[in-house]
Parts: structure tokens; C-alpha cells; sequence
């Protein structure tokens, strides 16, 4: 303990030289900004300016991209809580309750809330990852394809089971979307499935047109031509920071947040946004009035923003203990790294302590520069809401067709999007819930890869899923929700009273 | 038949089966042990008949299909034309000439605006987020044929 604090007073030195606080700045700067546009995600942004960190010393380098990688998390929450546009993948969620609550005038608590849970779950999360390192990294390691699989399974059966809606029709939704995930070339034998010949869709259906059309080209297209659109209400400055009861609604989500952020994070694959959904099902399942979800409890917001925060830290636990990148964007952070000459590992924390440490030390200071970026940000980011819709609109659909685009410079993404956009709008219309599309999006790649190698691994025996406890245990709580699940639409046994010819004295 | 959950359950079923249909027609199946790329469409699509029926069977309750409102329905198919269009002409105009003609389109000919703040606007936000994006971002986005 005492070593680690020492160690910590050493990161602090590095962290707290101008040179270093100024990439900070810069990159939490340039991070929310790319956050905030559709389509250019943390992945894109750090890839982007990777080149323009190869004159700088290696701590610098790597201070400004994590910088980036979780000012672009932030930064993606803000469209989508006001514009009902998610940024990136991880921001899907938010746009649930966090784009109810601008509705309602709310926009500014929620983009407060954002920050500061952003900032709670980022800081707790630093002090797990310096304790608790090396040994939730070994942990995470014993999760191979089976496990994977089990927890996939579990993880679209939790978001049925706690969805507001049906929970048939949640679970029709997230197997759409994993049919959608299918389309593209097969890893394992190179077969294109359902692409007909377009090139583009061999690489797949990406998250981001599916994201951007089911949720915000579908909201354009359900209010921009409604006789009355729906006002939104214009915030009051005195109204940008959240209430004291809001505050207090929200201090328990972001607890479960950072703590179910950071033990997803740690596990290999998009992490990160797995756990904004299991975050935002567990505050529902949680909540006394999980009517108000959907409609703009700040827990909805509050929830997931922590976890999204929180399983970004939790993603550099593998990567820095072990040297094993556990997504693509560590993946990149790690060879940026390997660029300068480090190598993140073991080894990192006794043969270069200063980088390491200050590489801890710095996001802290990095959590602090984004909560003082964004609280200002919060009322011209409001502001906007101001410019009537009439006019907002088409705006933001040129910045969706725009960042869309840009993902893959790719037009099949823009028809992708316009697809979703009409799926979206007529799901809507027959009361279907459209998160699930997406997390089945997500995850399907994810899904048939774990599956098909857990089956090459046991020579074609699906025992393998039960004869590993961890797999075990997940399937087990899988069938027991479907099981609960599904039990109202079991035929009810004839009520005793009728059987006795009560029931028509009673009543 | 005219319920909502019934209709969405016999469209999701149609969806179902065209799935195993098109798996079946193209895709080598595999065998439960040695699954083949056809194997995982036609699991989900035999799971998403499943539930189309299961919404079928318990849709009586739902609403009636003449009860949804469609008042927004022309500016919904505008808007859905203008993707399209974006998605068509993006390579073959460029993406300031695209974007400039969606904006007229949307704010001028759509939503009626006056003249001169369609056209400030249009060619504002075509230009400036061209700006931002391919000369700061570096985001490559197509040229039009005659270069800007």
C-alpha cells in the first residue's frame, strides 16, 4: 500500500509537469469533439491522430490518446442526449432517457449527470485498476470462447428479461439484430452470406449506420412532420445543473455503474458497450418506478454513463498487467505504445515505473480536465435546443449522413442508415423497442466466432459448455431468467375458487 | 388479423423464413458438431419464427392497425428520399454539392423557409463541415468532378 502510494507521488510528478497537463487538455479537447460527432468514435480519433504523437516523448504520446479515447466517450453522450443521435455505439443507451429528459427541459442536469458520473466512475476506477491490476487480469484471462459464449447468451437473455417492454419482443429484436450481424463474410470459411454481390457488406453491417438510423435518422422521420411537433422545452440557465433529488437518484446508479463498468471492461471484445446496456437494465430492474424509464429518469443516464467510463479504465487493466489488448481501441493504444518503444506487460511496471505511474497518475488529472472542459460546455451544448427544429434537422441529418460516411468512406453505410432509419421509424410504430438491434449487432460477431471455436476446442461437444463452471453457472442463470421470463404466457390452472362454483357468489 | 402484434408477427415470420430459405439455397448447413457459416442464420431465423408466433398468438390484445396515425407520413418519405439521394449522388457530385442540394431541398422546398437563410444556411454548413472535417479531421470525403 505504501509502495503504491509512492509509486503514485512519482506518477503525480510526471503528471503535473505543464507539458504533460497541456496533452492532457489537448487531448480530452480534441476527444470530446470527435466524441461528439456521429461516426468518428474514440478507434477512429486515436488512429487519426496517432501519427501527429510521433514527435512527442512516449509519456506525452500516451497521455494525449487516453485522453482522447475518454473525451470521446464523453463527447458521445452529448448528441446523444440531445439530439437523440449516439455518437458512438457505447452512447446507444443514453439516448433512451437522456434525450426524454431534454424533452422535458432537463437537457442540462442530464449533461451534468453525464460529466459528473463520467468523472466519479473514471476516478474509482483508476484507483481499482492501480490495486487491483494484475490479479482481475488473470481473472479475465480464464474467460475463453466458452465462457464467452455463456455470457453473451446471458447478457441478451438480462436485457430481455429487465427491457420495459415484452419480453418476446425484446428478444425478436435482439435476434434481428443478430441476424443483421451475420450478414458479411464468414471468419471461419470465408463464405459471403446474404451480401449479393456488394462488396461493401463482406466487412459486415457496421454499429454505427444501425445506431445512427434506428435511433436518430427514425426520431427525425417520427417528429420532424407532425402537425404539432413536440416541444421541446427551453432550458433555464439556473436549470443546467441537477437537482438536489436528482443528485440523489442518481448517486446509487453511478455506484452499480462503475462498479459493473469496470468488471465488464475487463473482459475481451466491446466491452464497454455490453456494460452501458446491463447498466441501464440493472437500474430499471432496480428502480422503484421502472415506468419512468424511457420516459427521463436521470438513473437511465446516470447508470450507464459510469459503466461506459468505467469499462474504459477497466479495458487498460489486461492491456497494461499483461500486455493482452482487450478491444480494439486498447489494441491501438498498445501499438502506439510499442511505436515509442514500450511494452506494456509485466515487466512495464519494474522496468519503467515513471511511465506507468504517470500514465495512472494522468487520468486522474485526465477526469478532472474533462469534468472542468464540459461543465462550461454544458450550457452552449444546450443552447443548441434553442435553433428550431425546422431548422435542426436537416442539420443533423447532413452530420449523420456526414459521419456515417466517414466511418467506412463507404455510400452502402448511408444506404445501411437509411434503411434503419425506416425500420426504426415502423418498429416504433408497432411498439417494438430498437436497443436490442443493436446490442444484437454488436454482438453477434462476438457470439458465432466464441461458439464455433468452443466447438472446434471440444472436438464438436457442446458438454463443453457445462462441463467449465464459469460457463456452467452463467447458462444456468440464462435459462433460469428465460424460464421466469416467460412464465406469465404459461396457461394459468383454473382458478380454485371457480373450481369450488365460488366465484360467482364472491362476486 | 387488423391487430398490430399480429401483423409484426407475420411479418417477422415471413422475414423468418425467407432467412432459412436464402441459408438453405447458398450456405453450406455444417452438422450440429462442425457448424458451417449456414448453420447461425438458420438458429436465429428457426428462434425468430419461434417468437413471431409466440407475438402472434398473444397479439390479440394489442391495438387495432387503423388506430396508428400516419399524419407525418409525406415529410417522413421527403426525408427518406433525401438520404437516398445523398447516398446516390455523394460519389458522383461531391460532398458539398450533395449536401448544399439536401439542405435546399429540406429547408426550402420542405420546410418553406425564406430564401436567403435557406441559402446562408445551406451553403454554410455544406461548406463548414466540409472544412472541418477534410481539412482538419483528415476525413477523406468525396470531391465533385470539378475539384472543390
Amino acid at each position: 500500500m505504501a509502495e503504491t502510494l509512492q509509486n503514485l507521488a512519482l506518477g503525480f510528478s510526471v503528471a503535473f509537469q505543464p507539458t504533460v497537463l497541456l496533452y492532457a487538455f489537448v487531448g480530452c479537447l480534441i476527444g470530446t469533439l470527435v466524441g461528439v460527432l456521429p461516426g468518428v468514435g474514440p478507434l477512429a480519433g486515436i488512429s487519426l491522430l496517432l501519427p501527429a504523437t510521433f514527435g512527442l516523448s512516449a509519456t506525452t504520446a500516451i497521455v494525449l490518446l487516453a485522453g482522447i479515447y475518454y473525451g470521446a466517450m464523453y463527447g458521445g453522450s452529448t448528441t446523444s442526449i440531445l439530439m437523440r443521435i449516439p455518437g458512438e455505439a457505447a452512447s446507444v443507451v443514453t439516448c433512451l432517457d437522456g434525450y426524454a429528459m431534454t424533452r422535458l427541459g432537463r437537457a442540462g442536469p442530464a449533461l451534468g449527470i453525464s460529466a459528473f458520473g463520467s468523472y466519479i466512475a473514471g476516478t474509482v476506477s483508476v484507483v481499482a485498476l492501480m490495486f487491483f491490476a494484475p490479479p482481475l487480469a488473470r481473472f479475465a484471462l480464464r474467460f475463453g470462447p466458452p465462457e464467452y459464449t455463456a455470457l453473451l447468451v446471458l447478457g441478451l437473455l438480462v436485457l430481455g428479461y429487465m427491457g420495459s417492454g415484452s419480453m418476446i419482443k425484446s428478444l425478436a429484436m435482439a435476434v434481428l439484430g443478430l441476424f443483421f450481424g451475420m450478414i458479411g463474410i464468414d471468419p471461419m470459411s470465408g463464405f459471403f452470406r446474404f451480401s449479393y454481390g456488394i462488396v461493401e457488406l463482406g466487412d459486415g453491417i457496421g454499429v454505427v449506420p444501425v445506431a445512427v438510423g434506428l435511433f436518430g435518422i427514425a426520431e427525425i422521420l417520427a417528429t420532424a412532420g407532425q402537425e404539432t411537433p413536440p416541444q421541446v422545452q427551453k432550458p433555464r440557465l439556473r436549470d443546467l445543473l441537477p437537482s438536489r433529488e436528482e443528485w440523489r437518484a442518481s448517486f446509487a446508479p453511478i455506484g452499480r455503474g462503475t462498479v459493473v463498468g469496470f468488471l465488464i471492461g475487463l473482459i475481451p471484445g466491446s466491452a464497454h458497450i455490453i456494460s452501458t446496456f446491463v447498466s441501464y437494465a440493472l437500474e430499471r430492474k432496480l428502480s422503484k418506478h421502472p415506468e419512468r424509464f424511457g420516459q427521463g429518469a436521470i438513473e437511465g443516464v446516470a447508470g450507464p454513463e459510469s459503466a461506459n467510463n468505467a469499462a474504459v479504465c477497466g479495458a487498460f487493466v489486461p492491456m497494461l498487467a499483461l500486455g493482452v489488448p482487450s478491444g480494439p481501441v486498447p489494441a491501438v493504444m498498445m501499438a502506439a505504445m510499442m511505436i515509442h518503444g514500450v511494452s506494456p506487460g509485466p515487466l512495464l511496471i519494474q522496468q519503467q515505473p515513471e511511465l506507468f505511474w504517470g500514465f495512472i497518475a494522468s487520468m486522474y488529472v485526465g477526469n478532472v480536465v474533462l469534468l472542468i472542459l464540459n461543465l462550461p460546455l454544458v450550457g452552449l451544448f444546450v443552447n443548441l435546443l434553442r435553433v428550431p427544429y425546422r431548422i435542426l434537422y436537416p442539420s443533423i441529418l447532413l452530420f449523420c449522413v456526414l459521419g456515417v460516411y466517414a466511418v467506412n468512406s463507404s455510400v452502402v453505410d448511408v444506404w445501411i442508415m437509411t434503411f434503419m432509419g425506416l425500420l426504426g421509424y415502423l418498429l416504433h410504430k408497432f411498439d417494438f423497442e430498437t436497443a436490442p438491434v443493436v446490442l444484437g449487432v454488436v454482438l453477434a460477431p462476438m457470439l458465432e466466432m466464441s461458439l464455433r471455436q468452443s466447438l472446434a476446442m471440444s472436438h464438436g461437444s457442446y458438454s463443453i459448455f457445462v462441463g467449465r463452471p464459469i460457463a456452467a453457472t452463467m447458462l444456468l442463470v440464462a435459462f433460469t431468467l428465460l424460464v421466469v421470463g416467460l412464465k406469465p404466457l404459461l396457461p394459468h390452472g383454473t382458478d380454485w375458487r371457480k373450481r369450488l362454483g365460488l366465484a360467482d357468489r364472491s362476486e | 388479423m387488423s391487430k398490430l402484434d399480429r401483423i409484426s408477427g407475420a411479418v417477422l415470420f415471413l422475414v423468418a423464413f425467407l432467412i432459412v430459405w436464402e441459408s438453405n439455397r447458398t450456405l453450406p448447413l455444417g452438422t450440429l458438431h462442425n457448424p458451417g457459416p449456414g448453420y447461425m442464420p438458420t438458429i436465429l431465423a428457426l428462434l425468430l419464427a419461434g417468437l413471431s408466433l409466440l407475438i402472434t398468438l398473444i397479439g390479440r390484445d394489442s391495438a387495432r392497425f387503423s388506430s396508428l396515425e400516419w399524419t407525418e407520413g409525406k415529410h417522413a418519405l421527403a426525408i427518406l428520399a433525401a438520404c437516398g439521394f445523398a447516398a446516390l449522388a455523394l460519389e458522383g457530385i461531391g460532398y458539398q454539392a450533395t449536401m448544399f442540394l439536401l439542405l435546399f431541398f429540406l429547408l426550402g422546398i420542405v420546410e418553406r423557409l425564406r430564401l436567403t437563410l435557406v441559402l446562408s444556411l445551406a451553403v454554410g454548413l455544406s461548406v463548414g463541415s466540409f472544412w472541418v472535417f477534410y481539412n482538419f479531421l483528415r476525413v477523406p470525403l468525396p470531391l465533385s468532378p470539378l475539384g472543390f
